[in-house]
């Protein structure tokens, strides 16, 4: 599959209003972009989440989880 | 709601009152509009109960919580950005009501024109590139040491592999370097990912580049075709494009103050 040919798919589908568009979107290329991209804005009072080191908290859940699906998996 | 807080997903500029109509955000909460001259900002009331510091510490590491967080977020930020400049906010940025949002919009103004200036038109895509570091040819003469001695050729060999290693990386080093340098042509701005760690994107070979270029809007297809061109000529080497993006990697601004 060409480059090209995929970007033509992408745009086909994601001119199908019938697709939501993160169902395009794998999870991973989506969270380079929100947490460690967009407009970083100091929380209210609230929340300080600027001070969460985000990716790190986020990517350590991910790779638990995955090892977790892998060893349902695997045989023991 | 007992304690609410207003869930902040990016601001848009001359935005059309109706886009936010029947959109869902986080949570499955509607979205709404907080407004003051000419800028949008798109926003949530969700309970603290779910988006308080303490929830949000705990939520963060949940992957079922941070993936459905995550594609509502972008689902907003994507239809939004489709009809109007839009600066995307990071993930999980909360504020106590709307008055505070609103006076974020008044005290950014400057920033936040520059920021949608930037992006207005434009779009994001993804490039990843993946190599293979296919082991080199045996080397004329290697292996062929019959009189020599086990420990010579042992040496000997190691040498090889690791003169091989050294190659294949930078082979893949100048690849990357050659597809983002190529690909920066079309682009008005990059920015440099760290490459995917394989366990979460589930790719085969070394990821060598992941980048994001703006682009004015139709400059999507040029792109593509220079990125077929590139994997045709370089060995071993596969390209992969997503987006359009909204241009979550180049609104940055410096707002932490």
């Amino acid at each position: 599959m060409s480059v090209g040919e995929d970007v033509e798919r992408a745009v086909a589908v994601r001119q199908d209003p019938r697709v939501p568009p993160s169902e395009r979107v794998a999870l991973v290329d989506l969270l380079d972009r929100l947490l460690a991209g967009g407009v970083v804005i100091a929380g209210d009072v609230v929340i300080s989440i600027a001070e969460i080191d985000l990716v790190r908290v986020s990517l350590r859940a991910l790779i638990t989880t995955v090892r977790e699906e892998y060893d349902d998996i695997l045989p023991h | 709601m007992a304690d609410a807080g207003v869930y902040l997903y990016g601001v848009a500029q001359d935005l059309a009152p109706d886009v936010l109509r029947d959109l869902t955000g986080v949570a499955g909460v509607p979205v709404r509009a907080v407004a003051d001259g000419g800028f949008t900002a798109l926003v949530s009331t969700v309970d603290l109960e779910e988006f308080g510091e303490t929830a949000l510490r705990r939520n963060l590491e949940s992957l079922q919580w941070l993936e459905a967080t995550a594609r509502a977020h972008h689902d907003v930020v994507d239809a939004v950005a489709r009809t109007a400049p839009t600066a995307p906010v990071r993930i999980a940025t909360v504020y106590r009501d709307d008055d505070r949002v609103r006076e974020l919009l008044r005290e950014r103004r400057e920033e936040l024109t520059e920021v949608l200036g930037r992006v207005v038109g434009r779009v994001e895509w993804g490039v990843k590139a993946y190599g293979t570091a296919e082991a080199a040819p045996e080397p004329p003469g290697a292996g062929d040491g019959a009189d020599e001695r086990p420990g010579m050729a042992y040496l000997r060999r190691r040498r090889l592999e690791r003169q091989s290693r050294e190659e294949a990386s930078r082979r893949l080093a100048e690849q990357a370097q050659e597809i983002h340098a190529t690909l920066s042509e079309y682009a008005v701005a990059s920015r440099q990912h760290p490459p995917q760690d394989p366990r979460l994107s589930g790719h085969e070979g070394t990821m060598i580049l992941n980048v994001a270029y703006l682009l004015d809007q139709d400059r999507a297809e040029t792109l593509a075709a220079a990125a077929d061109d590139l994997a045709a000529r370089l060995p071993g080497v596969r390209i992969e494009l997503t987006g359009p993006w909204p241009a979550y990697s180049f609104t940055e601004l410096d707002a932490t103050s």
